[in-house]
């Protein structure tokens, strides 16, 4: 097939950036999307013109590097599928793609289609972890979790931290992402203990970043992995506990 | 070639008390003392990660690197299957020694006993650690954990969380790491790339990195350096690893000094999507636990274009149950491997480009359902159709073998350090445990053990020597010297000026790799092999265009240092192969097979870990580690 390109360039977080328009003819229906971007790269090397640069690395879907805004929509058209898994057979002949950065304000261009998505990480530092050093745990089946609990928590875990529920909502609200480490650890009785400390903490990093949501449950049709929003009522109801009862009284909810 | 004993510092007396008696005979590190020491920690994924957090919690000063632009992207990530420990849970037999017996033989034989049967002993810690961080493994309806069986194994011994084992194994240990970078006793630095390991009389005394988005080379000193940067496999350019994943850092490090064992040995996974067309960028991994439920097979007519369900019984050859009627289609992956070669080079390969052979669902969705299957492996069928574009639920998928791991690595000690004093090497980048070939599900289980419960007690050992001295200063001349090389190498590259991008080279590179060092090797292919790459290199060194400039992303400039590196490493590849005259696990001489065709080893002669000196860019020298076997009875492997 035949496409034609609109690629965001911008040489770094202060400079201009611009949309360059490319010709991508020849593509194959069983090309990934990325594979089509590398196609594209090797003809502008060819011309001496310097490639696109964007982020990739595993491309089955579950590094969370890769990710692009493709006509507008986070990862593309295809429900539930990252960039790097989204085949050009989801595509004509003939289209026209508009391809740009996750955009956030949060996350600070570094070139062309590249994001800094640091502040994802500061939001895991605060508090994203069930605190259990090495050497101390006890026997795993020492404290039997309920097929349903395991479950519900491993469908939160499942997030891949690529950011495309930020770059997909209007707010540019983190609470999709947020949400679903907190469902992870707070499902299972090993996340118990901090649960109240830690959603105070999380949710407070994540606001000095992001947006407020508003209920547009744009995140969830952009996930990857289909993250539920279900996840993001736990959270806020647990945070209002956390905030509304005495912390000790908190922890015997 | 030499013969040197390396001293592999393996402990002596009964096996099952070897771990613990060294523990008790090292030295350790007062607690107020550990945070006098500074350790670099190069890589986060499972060992890195693991390891980071663990030396962290003990009070160590640690700081890691990483290329990703998040400490929980690295490749550990998209591990499927899952993680063996020997738990006995299913009550199916299983122990410590019973993993160990396995693991070696699986190996066929050519890993370190007492590495193995530490590994083993540590496994059932892991589970226990990894449940208590919350790691979502999968539970039976009373609440206990589940296993399963996996490729090569008759007990149900492996651990998983659907199929994102490694996913939520590793965010396990990227959050105890993040954890302590919260409290302040991890430096984390991102995008920043290991470039050289710097030495100063011998031993190991700090590392210069690249950042990746400003170009700045900076020098960082510590009392010792952990490399954790995975595996080789990519040498191979069309491989099941991530796009980055490189060997930069274990390869910079041989050049300054450290043995690279075993490099031959290179596992090809048996259940991967076949190529779909030239600009496939790299392959897709299909779980091996498919193989637990899924039957392989091809037409018995050779070029049958029918659609499978068109093509009866009589007229399917499931060669693999034929064939080994004991393990069936759970043979281990070298096996399975060179089985689905065998098909295909005869015709019988299947799909538009005849690459690949069947992995039917049909006759387990008769019988338990496709609920049944869907809940074992609805991701990866998922995955699946959206790769290919076809129903699995409906036709069997199609698969094909493909580079997946590599047991090759850093040479170390029992202690994981390197024959460079200061210098230890963990997880996949290391050589040790898994010897010829690796069984499914010990992956994540070795990353884990050796940054949980190996290093950890380990380094205190070399660090306590150094009690009071304070890390050689960056301004030394020899991080000077090496800062300067490191930037020289930039400007290199970037002024080749030449024709042809780097991805041509890596293509390229890959072709004459997987063509001569792949599945099958005979001497005549290497010898060739050796020379094309020489060649290769030349024009690499003379045609290379790498555009831009050095002082801001520049995704193409990376990526020429670490194919660079991939030459050097893929013609030590093909020097291993072509010594060693025999075959064993992914190392298959065609030269050297039974009469049924599968792999002669000759124990005689090869009963050695094969460890390559730099020799300072001259010829290559080998040094051996002999390989003693007092409790596992050598045998030829036998499937059937």
């Amino acid at each position: 097939m035949d496409l034609t390109l609109e690629v965001w360039r911008q040489a770094g977080e202060s400079a201009e950036g611009r949309f360059e328009t490319y010709d991508a003819p020849d593509v194959s229906e069983d090309m990934s999307f990325l594979e089509m971007l590398d196609l594209v790269n090797e003809r502008l090397i060819a011309e001496e013109r310097e490639p696109i640069a964007f982020d990739h690395d595993c491309r089955e879907g579950i590094c969370g590097s890769c990710g692009v805004m493709i006509n507008g929509k986070a990862h593309g058209p295809q429900l539930g599928t990252a960039t790097c898994q989204l085949h050009m057979r989801q595509f004509e002949d003939g289209d026209r793609i508009v391809v740009e950065p996750w955009r956030a304000k949060a996350f600070a261009i570094v070139r062309d289609l590249v994001v800094d998505r640091s502040p994802l990480d500061r939001i895991i530092e605060a508090g994203g972890y069930i605190s259990a050093p090495t050497g101390a745990a006890p026997d795993a089946n020492m404290i039997p979790v309920p097929k349903e609990s395991a479950d519900a928590a491993m469908d939160a875990a499942a997030c891949i931290g690529c950011a495309a529920c930020i770059a997909a909502c209007p707010n540019s609200a983190g609470q999709l992402f947020t949400s679903a480490k907190l469902a992870h650890l707070d499902l299972l009785p090993q996340g118990q203990p901090e649960r109240y400390k830690r959603v105070e903490a999380m949710v407070e990093t994540m606001e000095e970043f992001f947006g407020s949501c508003t209920n547009h449950g744009e995140c969830e049709s952009a996930c990857p992995k289909s993250i539920s929003i279900d996840n993001i009522a736990l959270m806020n109801r647990d945070y209002l506990i956390a905030k509304l009862k005495n912390r000790k009284l908190a922890g015997q909810h | 070639m030499t013969t040197t004993t390396l001293d592999s510092k393996v402990p002596s007396g009964p096996i099952e008390d070897r771990w613990d008696n060294h523990k008790f005979s090292i030295n350790l590190v007062n607690p107020a003392n550990k945070r006098k020491f500074t350790v670099i920690v190069v890589g986060t994924g499972l060992a890195g990660a693991s390891a980071a957090a663990s030396l962290a919690e003990l009070g160590y000063r640690v700081r890691v690197f990483t290329f990703h632009d998040s400490a929980r992207r690295a490749h550990s990530i998209a591990a499927q299957g899952g993680i063996n420990a020997s738990k006995n849970y299913p009550n199916d037999g299983d122990s410590a020694f019973r993993l160990f017996y396995d693991t070696v033989k699986g190996g066929d034989y050519r890993s370190r006993e007492s590495n193995v049967y530490r590994l083993a002993q540590v496994s059932a810690d892991i589970i226990d650690q990894c449940t208590a961080q919350g790691v979502p493994f999968a539970r039976d309806y009373g609440g206990l954990l589940a296993n399963r069986s996996f490729g090569g194994a008759q007990v149900s011994r492996t651990f998983y969380a659907r199929g994102q084992t490694g996913q939520q194994l590793l965010l396990g240990a990227y959050q105890a790491m993040m954890r302590q970078v919260h409290l302040g006793n991890v430096e984390l630095t991102t995008q920043t790339e290991l470039v050289d390991v710097v030495v100063k009389d011998g031993v190991a005394v700090g590392i210069v990195t690249r950042n990746l988005l400003t170009g700045d080379t900076e020098s960082h000193s510590a009392h010792a350096v952990v490399l954790a940067t995975g595996g080789y496999g990519n040498a191979f350019y069309l491989s099941t690893n991530a796009m980055k994943s490189n060997v930069t850092a274990a390869w910079r490090a041989h050049k300054k000094g450290a043995f690279f064992a075993n490099p031959c040995y290179t596992q090809i996974h048996p259940t991967c999507i076949p190529a779909s067309d030239e600009f496939q960028s790299k392959l897709t991994l299909m779980s091996e636990s498919l193989r637990n439920d899924g039957r392989i097979w091809v037409p018995d007519k050779v070029g049958d274009d029918r659609p499978a369900a068109d093509i009866p019984e009589t007229e399917r050859d499931y060669y693999l149950e034929r064939r080994y009627p004991a393990f069936g289609n759970l043979v281990p992956r070298d096996v399975a491997s060179r089985a689905a070669k065998k098909e295909v080079d005869q015709m019988k390969g299947v799909g538009p480009l005849r690459n690949g052979v069947f992995l039917d669902f049909a006759d387990p969705i008769d019988r338990l359902g496709e609920g049944e299957i869907r809940e074992r492996y609805g991701n990866l069928f998922e995955m699946y159709e959206r790769i290919t574009g076809e129903d699995p639920y409906a036709q069997p998928m199609r698969i094909y073998p493909a580079v997946h791991y590599t047991m090759g690595g850093l040479w170390v000690d029992y202690n994981l350090m390197t024959n460079l004093p200061g210098l230890y090497c963990l997880g996949e980048a290391n050589f040790s445990d898994h010897g010829a070939n690796r069984l499914g599900a010990s992956a994540l289980m070795q990353g884990l053990a050796d940054g949980y419960f190996v290093l950890p007690y380990t380094i205190g050992d070399y660090l306590s020597e150094s009690l009071g001295n304070e890390p050689v200063p960056t301004d030394d001349q020899v991080f000077k010297d090496a800062e300067t090389e490191a930037s020289d190498h930039v400007n290199r590259l970037l002024s080749i000026g030449g024709t042809r991008s780097v991805d041509w080279f890596h293509r390229e590179l890959g072709k004459i790799v997987w063509e001569n060092c792949g599945m099958e090797r005979n001497a005549e292919g290497l010898e060739k092999a050796i020379s094309e790459i020489q060649a290769l290199k030349t024009e690499f060194d003379t045609d290379l265009r790498v555009l831009g400039s050095a002082d801001r992303l520049n995704q193409s400039l990376d990526k020429a240092g670490r194919v660079e590196d991939f030459f050097g490493l893929a013609e030590l590849m093909c020097r291993d192969a072509l010594h060693r005259e025999e075959s064993c696990g992914g190392h298959f001489r065609v030269e050297h097979q039974t009469e049924d065709g599968e792999a002669l080893r000759d124990d005689e002669n090869f009963s050695y870990v094969a460890a390559w000196d730099w020799n300072g860019g001259e010829k290559p020298t080998l040094h051996k580690e002999p390989l003693e076997f007092e409790y596992v009875k050598l045998a030829q492997r036998s499937y059937k």
